[in-house]
């Protein structure tokens, strides 16, 4: 909840909170509902191998919506994502002879870069976030296809750059310990730094934190660069992933990302929000698309890769519809 | 926002005049002065350096092409000035052009002239009702715009690509081609199509109830809604305009090409759309609004592109050069306002 809100507790407020918890656990519900559907109708649903396979693929969509998470608690939005993503895996395959440390660390700065010039233009320039990133999503692509001349780039399988996509440690895949460690130092992040508490307060109220002296640009600028920061981090493992960096890839990942946050109950339009429901909302997605992989291979239904933006695009409707007819009383009470 | 209790309302009426009349005052030539400008720059730039620019061929290379980018354009320029954005144009093409070959490729009833024309309805009316379920989110669910029609431009190309199985449509079809290809007195027959496109809605905009009304919307709901003003109902109408323009759109495109491609159709219009109407001096919070501004926006657009076309410039780079003439335009938008 956003700290600026009176302290009155109306009714309204009351219903709106607990309209989050419904929906909060209605969340882990559904996923919980969904693993016990997979583990008894599949064979193999729950071994390690389907569980990391899962786990490493997701990995990648799980870093985009975290840093998606706090750009969207600020009530802003992030649509450059995917391309963001694209292009550091272009840069990540490009520094991989030199080893894997120098070519993460190198595509992830760049990718930062693009997310300080989004920062940058959004808090200072004030120019609407959607079309700035949209903007960016044009850009970064451009960049990508420019520095690959517009074909995947293959990866140096020498210098264990592919360790960090494909490696594990007792089985479990560097991707998902990556991916845990990351969503845990969000958690703390968010709720127990200034940092977290002036993201929130921003997307709360933008003109009430700044006359309340929040650092408020350098709070925006600092969002879409972590922001950028890890959609590059999830680019370099694509690219060590698959083995290449590949500039047309990462078409759709900013839907992906949204419906995972907005279906974790954090409000587009800012203020509130959560990161551990972020990833519950990726974990929902990935394992609905596993589900699905499951029933093509046994014949059940037939859907090809094309359904694949359709089911993500019907997904995010059904989020957003439900979590407007579930929040419509706390708009209501933000809205005043 | 909350107020705290007790504290009058500050009368936010008093001031508001002043910027209301500046804007009234304004002569429609004013807002375009900047854009024209432009345009005529790029014009004579392009004169001095790029060879071959003034011939009648380079006039109907950059005119055929801007076509389809005004039509959407237009659409789009209405959508943002009731406040919204509408960025699934592209997906919608992809849609109306992965649905019109299936028409005329296997006719229904046998018969090739109502394949045709069926051809040019449906597909285009498919696209407005996909404009008009955009509509229904923003309007009946309450949904932002931006996340509204994020939907679709990502599963309506999925939708394109499922329809077609992926597979590129090649056809040979004059009858259906003439609305790319025909050239009546010479004049490529989609630029006709445009200049009534923009011709029927500057008149809409400028001199109907419906125009008004689109602005009143853009610029204060909640004052409109008071004013009685269907406000639901003509952001719905705005959606479905966009979204059949962009069917239209869809349908040039494929027949400049004489094939259908699900995965490309009206890649990235939605961002050459909402250039051409940024540069063109529409406001992108709404209330405001000039069509035929609009129409000099992706004329610059065009003129920029080709201008870096003809120094062979990659098209990755110009990419670049896009999402940076977008932020300018954007920009100066704001500092004017």
């Amino acid at each position: 909840m956003s700290a600026v809100n009176s302290p009155r507790v109306t009714s309204d407020e009351r219903r709106a909170r607990f309209a989050a918890v419904v929906q909060r656990y209605g969340v882990l519900i559904a996923l919980a509902l969904l693993v016990l559907f997979g583990a008894l109708r599949y064979e193999g649903f729950l071994s390690p191998y389907n569980v990391f396979t899962v786990l490493g693929y997701n990995s990648m969509f799980g870093l985009v919506a975290l840093g998606m998470a706090f750009v969207i608690m600020t009530g802003g939005i992030d649509l450059s994502v995917g391309s963001v993503a694209a292009f550091a895996s272009v840069v990540g395959a490009l520094l991989s002879p030199y080893g894997l440390w120098p070519a993460l660390l190198g595509a992830v700065a760049a990718a930062a870069l693009l997310g300080l010039v989004n920062g940058l233009v959004i808090a200072y320039l004030k120019i609407l976030p959607f079309i700035t990133t949209l903007a960016m999503l044009l850009a970064a692509r451009g960049l990508a296809l420019m520095l690959a001349k517009d074909q995947s780039v293959s990866v140096d399988y020498d210098h264990g750059f592919t360790t960090l996509g494909q490696g594990n440690v007792g089985g479990v895949p560097f991707t998902a310990i990556l991916l845990g460690v990351a969503f845990a130092v969000g958690m703390v992040v968010l709720r127990y730094t200034r940092f977290g508490r002036h993201v929130l307060a921003i997307g709360g109220n933008e003109e009430a934190s700044r006359l309340m002296g929040l650092p408020v640009e350098r709070t925006l600028v600092t969002t879409y660069v972590l922001s950028g920061a890890l959609a590059g981090l999830a680019g370099v493992i694509l690219a060590s992933q698959f083995g290449a960096g590949q500039p047309t890839e990462g078409l759709g990942w900013e839907l992906t990302a949204i419906a995972a946050v907005v279906v974790g109950g954090t409000l587009l339009t800012g203020g509130s929000g959560s990161v551990g429901s972020t990833l519950v909302g990726v974990l929902l997605l990935g394992i609905i698309f596993n589900i699905l992989n499951f029933e093509n291979g046994r014949g059940t239904i037939s859907l090809s890769a094309y359904w694949q933006s359709v089911i993500r695009g019907a997904f995010l409707l059904v989020v957003v519809v439900l979590q407007n007819q579930l929040g419509r009383a706390r708009s209501a009470t933000r809205r005043d | 926002m909350t107020r705290p209790e007790g504290t009058p309302t500050p009368a936010t009426g008093a001031p508001a005049v002043t910027p209301a009349r500046r804007a009234a005052r304004r002569s429609p030539f004013g807002t375009l002065l900047g854009p024209l400008v432009a345009l005529a720059l790029l014009l004579v730039f392009n004169a001095v350096f790029t060879p071959n620019f003034l011939t009648v061929q380079t006039l109907n290379v950059n005119l055929t092409q801007v076509a389809t980018i005004v039509i959407v354009a237009v659409g789009m320029t209405l959508v943002i000035a009731t406040g919204g954005i509408d960025l699934s144009v592209g997906a919608l093409m992809a849609i109306s052009g992965a649905i019109a070959p299936m028409l005329f490729l296997h006719p229904p009833l046998g018969s090739p002239a109502l394949g045709v024309t069926l051809a040019f309805i449906l597909p285009v009316l498919a696209a407005g009702a996909f404009g008009l379920f955009n509509g229904t989110l923003v309007t009946r669910f309450g949904i932002q715009p931006f996340i509204a029609t994020l939907i679709l431009f990502i599963a309506g190309r999925g939708i394109a690509q499922v329809f077609t199985n992926g597979q590129l449509q090649t056809f040979n079809n004059a009858a259906f081609q003439y609305v790319g290809l025909g050239r009546p007195l010479g004049i490529p027959f989609q630029v006709i199509l445009m200049v009534l496109v923009v011709a029927l809605f500057a008149w809409i905009m400028a001199r109907t109830v419906f125009g008004r009304q689109v602005l009143a919307v853009g610029g204060n709901e909640a004052a409109a809604r008071l004013a009685g003003i269907p406000t639901s109902r003509v952001k719905l109408a705005v959606y479905g305009i966009s979204g059949l323009l962009a069917g239209l759109a869809g349908l040039i495109v494929i027949s400049i090409n004489s094939s259908s491609d699900a995965n490309q159709v009206g890649l990235n219009m939605e961002l050459d759309a909402i250039a051409a109407v940024a540069v063109g001096g529409t406001a992108l919070t709404g209330g405001r609004a000039t069509v035929v501004g609009t129409l000099v926006g992706a004329l610059i657009i065009q003129l920029i592109r080709y201008s870096l076309l003809a120094r062979g410039v990659p098209d990755s780079a110009a990419l670049v050069v896009k999402a940076v003439i977008i932020l300018v335009a954007v920009y100066i938008q704001r500092a004017r306002r």
